[in-house]
């Protein structure tokens, strides 16, 4: 057995200085990676470039990173629900890079898969294509875009093993499967950590081989961010 | 003249049997509410579900279960979850069936504009570049005039792009109204609507030809 159990979120986030990039899994809050977002906090690294789909709420998710001023840039496809994400942004504090969400999450598994860039149909002709290589195949036109590079990748699965399979729930999964192995090191954070052989192999969705470092993830508030319902009759 | 409620029951007769379909944020989530049930449909949500079902009932919300616009949904039998990156397979790869989406423009040659108006509101396209991009059959629901009573069909795009040539089809609170090459064709009105309201309304080319009727909702 390769091991890549860590007893705890300060052994996981070993070796995170200022000025690293990184990925942060999820969308909106749902599938964000609590534990790690909440060490960066208490590490008070500072320069730090997200890759994240969304860039949390004011009080939560990267928005704690956010209020603290720790994040430079942000590399999002939507980042509304955020006011203090606004202000630093329109008063130049934040750099702010939008992308389409699918050619972010492409970036990603272009990185996890060994491609340097992928081509895209989206954004062409938008100014999400300006100073970018484009080209034309089968009559229609495509942009280059680039596999990303980044230092760690901070996901969260539903429940993972010591070798560091993953199985991600319902729609907490999105961006957390792409983001494994797409950096120089992932770590992994579990709602729950079982015991090795528990996991089906038919039925894990990322193999540890992505994964460097797996540790039992603790105190989670999973906050809805759209709490809606419907009445009973 | 038609409501958002109307605006969405008009563009649920477009959704046919067997479809797999993606709903905007807005007026296209409504759209789920008044598809017939005697047709087979699938929504898909970017996020990574495909089967999507209705609110669940107070109680029952799970925060690992959310829709684009990030609001608590129930999955229907036969529902599956994926990654981000299968879910944009899914719409780059042309195998969602229709795409219904709001918009702040749309230009005569089926541009559209619908992500950001620069230095005021600077959220982000999400997932709508990757869906105009690729989706064969694009369907924008979106109110005629803006809040200034300015027309939202226009000649050009005035707002930063989030795709060009891909819109097919519009349905606003006033007409149905197809893209073509040769600009906005009028198809239907709303009722009580007349075409002389409309065209004041159109900002593009509008082709009026023959006699135009009232929608049937």
């Amino acid at each position: 057995m390769i091991n890549k159990k860590v007893a705890n979120v300060e052994d996981a986030l070993k070796g995170v200085t200022d000025n690293i990039t990184c990925m942060v899994g999820g969308f909106g809050l749902s599938g964000i990676p609590e534990n790690a977002i909440a060490q960066l906090v208490k590490l008070g690294v500072k320069g730090l470039t997200c890759i994240s789909n969304n860039a949390g709420v004011d009080d939560f998710g990267l928005g704690l990173l956010l209020q603290k001023h720790q994040i430079k840039k942000m590399i999002s496809s939507y980042v509304g629900e955020n006011d203090e994400f606004e202000r630093q942004m329109l008063s130049g504090e934040l750099d702010v890079e939008l992308i389409p969400q699918g050619t972010l999450a492409e970036r990603c598994r272009a990185a996890q898969a060994g491609f340097p860039a992928i081509y895209t149909p989206a954004g062409y002709g938008t100014e999400v294509a300006e100073g970018k290589e484009t080209r034309e195949f089968d009559g229609k036109m495509y942009v280059l875009e680039h596999a990303f590079k980044a230092d760690f990748a901070f996901v969260k699965a539903w429940k993972g093993d010591a070798v560091g399979n993953l199985v991600f729930k319902g729609t907490a999964r999105n961006f957390n499967p792409v983001m494994c192995g797409a950096a120089k090191i992932t770590v992994a954070e579990v709602e729950e950590l079982v015991p090795l052989g528990t996991l089906d192999p038919n039925q894990i969705h990322i193999p540890g081989i992505f994964v460097q470092r797996i540790f039992q993830g603790k105190n989670y508030e999973k906050r809805i961010e759209q709490r809606t319902v419907r009445a009973r009759n | 003249m038609l409501d958002k409620t109307g605006i969405a029951k008009r563009i649920a007769k477009e959704v046919k049997n067997g479809y797999y379909v993606n709903l905007g944020i807005g007026i296209p989530t409504l759209v789920a509410n008044y598809v017939r049930n005697d047709i087979e449909v699938e929504f898909q949500s970017e996020n990574g579900v495909l089967g999507m079902g209705p609110f669940p009932f107070e109680g029952e919300e799970d925060a690992d279960v959310i829709n684009a616009g990030k609001q608590t949904i129930t999955t229907l039998p036969g529902a599956s979850f994926f990654d981000s990156a299968l879910s944009f397979s899914m719409i780059r790869g042309k195998h969602v069936d229709l795409t219904i989406l709001g918009a702040m423009e749309v230009a005569e040659n089926g541009d559209i504009a619908n992500w950001k108006i620069p230095g005021k509101m600077v959220k982000g396209m999400g997932g709508a570049m990757d869906l105009v991009a690729s989706a064969e059959n694009i369907i924008v629901a979106m109110m005629h005039t803006n809040k200034a009573g300015e027309s939202k069909l226009l000649k050009k795009c005035t707002l930063p792009l989030t795709g060009v040539g891909c819109v097919k089809k519009i349905v606003t609170n006033l007409a149905v109204i197809e893209v073509t090459n040769k600009g906005f064709k009028l198809l239907e009105r709303a009722p009580g609507i007349s075409v002389e309201e409309i065209k004041k309304a159109t900002e593009g080319t509008l082709i009026i030809e023959g006699d135009i009727p009232e929608m049937v909702i």
